[in-house]
């Protein structure tokens, strides 16, 4: 008796079980490393999954095993060629390297790392689990707004308006080809030269040459009639041979956004303090990039001066000097002008900073904030970025920094399109930027 | 499409398979193994899978059915990563010991290769674990696929009721003693679904009223340790002993006994582990003669099919090419060094015996005169495969031949020495030393370590005594023994008490109290 069964439509992932078990138990390690992958890698990337890596001692499966040293044993190894008995040896380092699989561990080698992929819904799930992120913003993502109509190549079937011409009559031509169907104009030169044959045939000739004629003639005709026979069976166009375009509807997540992220880079804001920001315009990016089909990101980092610079000088060089909001804001309005005309984007700015300021700046901010950059904006969201240690201080109004306070006049009445709020730690972030793009209040706007 | 044309006599040619050359090629291959090798086999079911379900089987120790464990995830994801990044191929087979025999093939394979995989799975394997002693004695292939089904539902039922966290930590608990959850030397009963089942309803039934030898056995107040002396003493002790069946090397079987705190479930649950662990028993004491058999029957049968012209050339090419990869030895300097390969092992001494049979050597007489020239290759081997295992194996067929041809060495390790010494080598004085260590290395009753509960003190707090019976000096891994130890405090509700005791002497040489407070910590 012999059976071979299929298996290969069974299900598969049949240990994604174990493997959520598996992630589970080591989603401490797992947090970590995400949390390390999210210092290095950049903005734009945080929507797919990673590779991280976690120590495999920290899933040990224990058990009783021997001792690899001490104590009195004898193995046997393969592949002497030199020795004979009685020769030393010295001990090789760590005593038990001799031996080998006898004594290895039962799990056998690679124990040390474990390297793996989390896929992106993983990633994303621990990514936002530090952030304390209910479901609620992937559900608010998810919706996609408008439908386009894009070409999806050919089909063999279609209305005939959509006939595409061009690919049925290469079709067309090369069955006619590969079948040998006769060319109109082959016809027409046999025909001529039949009908010039049977006009030299009714002139003045000799019998001869009118027996040769009339031999060629019947080989001519039975060729035209050939000819003909096959153009009438082999068709011109073929229904085999049309071909349609075809079109498919596409989501289109509206258009395109730029955000702008502003942050001041003076001595006062700390590495852990940048992380924060980090965090922040991670979410930012990835809450625009679902709704947009094209995210720009702009960074803008300002001291005294302000520029435009690249993700990796934006976040991790340093530099110091005073500090001058203002021209962080001005350089925003540099650029909006001269790459990003309203009518065509929309427009984010997140704004980190620690909230001090050059005592006079702050009227300057508050005006170009209230002329030029609110009533182009979608969204102006300002994250005060505190130590722990000062936040209480901050909680009260005296505590309140010099920017804060040139820029809470702005929140009232400019429909909800501006927004301040303080980030401390972590967990914060993900309750503020909630807050701070709430679904009615982000739909209400995009 | 019209398949290629098959050269006349061939049972294939290229590299594609399908369902009919797929039985076609079985058909001449159980001819070979049957009719020729009078191979014995369970029915055969071949299952065709993709690569990634290999994946998944291998992450669940190669069973169909499995309950969940995160330590399978990990296997999973190591697999996987490792498959991915192209550091590890899959095997091309995995074969279950049940009644019918069920052989996974992975569809990636060439017809080519699956000619050599039937014939070394489910000829090869299904043999020996149809006819070796131990497989016989205990595992149970007709039950076994439905006992796993028992087990997974159990316990995905166990994590419903109770929580994920509660069963895995039985679970985890269970599998660190899994190796010791194993009766070495009584006859185990096998796992039989029917009475699995009864025996599950019964235990819910008197739940309630479980009964339990701890506390009957509570001391009574007249007999305070003062009052005994010695002798006394060492009365009660066997008394107690005698009580619990003590000492018991199934550190599993006595906890799910014994232990007083456990739920019935969580009783349950270490039965299935040990019930798991039980079936794996007869694997692990086989490597070498299990992979042996298979590689010798499909090289025998692959040759045979060539040799009667159903397989091409190129076939055979491919089949030798990762015949080799298979059976290939790297010496112990090599990097790719890890031990003795138990395919390359078992296959060089069964073509051995195979020559022995066939063609035997002045040496061959002196060494093994009762098969040398007995002209009957297949019949000594079924026999040696139904009747030993790994250890009594190497210790009654390796021939010198072998050991020369592997150029074995022994190595003497004595901690009293600064140095290594070669004790012996492949040479007339060293052959039966080299034989004899090789095939201790084998005897998985060395290679693990020895341990049973010895004791468990009802006077005081319950400690739980286990010793460590240590031969030669070699002691426990300390670290791993340690954090063992926790699980079986976690099982135990109360302290353990390991102790390391000399074989030779018999005495303690070393006692290391565990409160559960420690245990916690570790």
């Amino acid at each position: 008796m012999f059976h071979i069964i299929d298996r290969r439509k069974n299900p598969k992932g049949k240990s994604l079980g174990n493997r959520q078990r598996f992630m589970r138990r080591a989603k401490a390690q797992i947090k970590k490393a995400v949390e390390d992958s999210i210092k290095t890698r950049g903005i734009t990337d945080i929507d797919n999954g990673d590779q991280i890596t976690i120590p495999g001692k920290t899933l040990r499966e224990p058990g009783f095993h021997h001792s690899g040293r001490g104590g009195d044993r004898n193995y046997v190894l393969p592949g002497n060629k030199k020795f004979v008995p009685g020769d030393r040896i010295a001990r090789p380092n760590g005593g038990d390297a001799g031996a080998g699989g006898s004594q290895a561990s039962p799990d056998g080698d690679g124990e040390d790392e474990f390297q793996f992929v989390l896929t992106r819904d993983e990633f994303l799930d621990i990514f936002f689990e530090d952030l304390e992120l209910p479901d609620l913003l992937k559900k608010s993502l998810k919706q996609t707004t408008a439908f386009r109509t894009a070409r999806a190549g050919y089909s063999v079937e279609g209305s005939p308006a959509n006939l595409n011409l061009v690919r049925t009559m290469r079709n067309s031509l090369a069955r006619r080809i590969g079948l040998r169907r006769p060319k109109t104009s082959d016809i027409r030169a046999l025909e001529e030269k039949i009908a010039a044959l049977v006009a030299e045939n009714e002139g003045d000739i000799t019998p001869t040459q009118k027996r040769a004629n009339d031999a060629t003639l019947k080989l001519l005709q039975a060729e035209l009639d050939e000819a003909k026979r096959r153009s009438k069976a082999i068709a011109f166009i073929d229904p085999i041979d049309t071909r349609f375009n075809q079109y498919r509807q596409i989501p289109d997540p509206n258009t395109q956004a730029v955000m702008f992220c502003l942050m001041d880079v003076s001595g006062s804001m700390s590495e852990q303090m940048k992380e924060l920001a980090k965090r922040f315009f991670m979410l930012l990016h990835m809450f625009l990039h679902r709704r947009y089909e094209h995210v720009e990101v702009v960074f803008i980092r300002h001291t005294s001066r302000a520029s435009e610079v690249d993700e990796e000088t934006f976040f991790y060089s340093r530099e110091t000097g005073g500090t001058i909001v203002s021209t962080a804001l001005e350089e925003m309005k540099r650029i909006l002008a001269d790459r990003y005309p309203v009518d065509q984007w929309n427009i984010y700015a997140a704004q980190a900073s620690d909230g001090d300021n050059y005592s006079n700046d702050g009227a300057k901010c508050t005006a170009l904030l209230a002329e030029d950059l609110l009533p182009k904006c979608q969204y102006y969201a300002y994250i005060e970025i505190t130590d722990e240690r000062e936040a209480e201080i901050f909680s009260s109004a005296e505590g309140e920094t010099a920017l804060w306070k040139a820029y809470a006049p702005l929140v009232h009445g400019r429909n909800g399109r501006f927004a301040l709020k303080r980030v401390t730690k972590a967990a914060d972030i993900f309750p503020v930027f909630r807050e701070l793009f709430a679904k009615n209040k982000a739909e209400a706007r995009i | 499409m019209t398949a290629p044309k098959t050269k006349p006599g061939l049972l294939f040619d290229g590299a594609d398979w399908d369902f009919n050359s797929l039985k076609a090629t079985y058909d001449a291959i159980e001819d070979i193994a049957i009719n020729e090798m009078g191979l014995d086999v369970y029915p055969n079911q071949i299952e065709v899978i993709t690569s990634e379900q290999m994946l998944d089987a291998y992450s669940s120790i190669g069973m169909p059915l499995m309950y969940h464990h995160w330590s399978f995830g990990k296997r999973f994801v190591r697999d996987d990563a490792m498959y991915r990044k192209g550091y590890q191929g899959l095997a091309y087979e995995i074969v279950i010991n049940s009644n019918p025999c069920i052989s996974y093939v992975m569809e990636e394979n060439t017809i080519g290769m699956q000619t050599l995989v039937m014939a070394h799975a489910a000829f090869g394997h299904n043999h020996f674990f149809k006819n070796n002693y131990l497989f016989k004695q205990w595992t149970d292939a007709e039950g076994i696929l439905d006992y796993l089904q028992f087990a997974k539902r159990y316990i995905a039922k166990c994590e419903d009721r109770f929580g994920f966290d509660a069963v895995e930590r039985i679970l985890d608990a269970a599998h660190a003693l899994m190796d010791h959850g194993v009766n070495r030397y009584s006859h185990p009963e096998k796992p039989n679904l029917a009475v699995e089942l009864e025996r599950e309803r019964e235990r819910a039934k008197y739940e309630d009223e479980t009964y339990n030898d701890l506390w009957r056995t509570l001391p009574q107040s007249d007999d305070g340790p003062e009052d005994l002396d010695d002798q006394n003493r060492r009365q009660r002790q066997e008394q107690r002993r005698a009580q619990f069946g003590l000492p018991e090397e199934n550190l599993l079987y006595f906890l799910e006994k014994n232990a007083p705190a456990l739920q019935a479930w969580e009783r349950e649950i270490l039965r299935i582990v040990r019930n798991i662990g039980q079936y794996f028993y007869p694997q692990k004491q086989t490597k070498v003669m299990n992979e042996g058999c298979a590689c010798y029957v499909h090289y025998h049968i692959m040759n045979r099919l060539y040799d009667k012209g159903l397989i091409s050339e190129g076939a055979i090419m491919e089949f030798i090419d990762s015949h080799s990869k298979v059976v290939f030895q790297p010496e112990y300097d090599d990097r790719r060094y890890s031990g003795f390969n138990p395919y390359a092992l078992g296959f060089a001494m069964m073509q051995d015996i195979h020559r022995i049979c066939v063609l035997p050597t002045e040496e061959d007489k002196k060494w093994f005169p009762d098969i040398a020239g007995n002209n009957d290759p297949f019949a000594t081997l079924r026999e040696a495969w139904a009747h030993y295992r790994d250890e009594s194996f190497i210790l009654q067929f390796l021939s010198p031949k072998v050991m020369r041809d592997m150029r074995m060495f022994m190595i003497d390790d004595r901690s009293s020495s600064p140095h290594l010494e070669v004790g012996a080598i492949h040479d007339d004085n060293g052959y039966r030393n080299v034989r004899r260590a090789l095939a201790r290395m084998h005897d998985l009753s060395v290679r693990e370590p020895d341990l049973q509960v010895v004791d468990v003190d009802l006077r005081g707090n319950r400690q739980l005594y286990i010793a460590h019976t240590q031969h030669d000096g070699i002691r426990l891994d300390k670290a791993e023994a340690e954090l063992t130890l926790g699980y079986i405090g976690q099982l135990w509700g109360y302290g353990v008490t390991l102790q390391a005791i000399d074989n030779d002497t018999g005495e303690i040489l070393s006692e290391t109290h565990y409160t559960p407070e420690d245990l916690v910590s570790a």
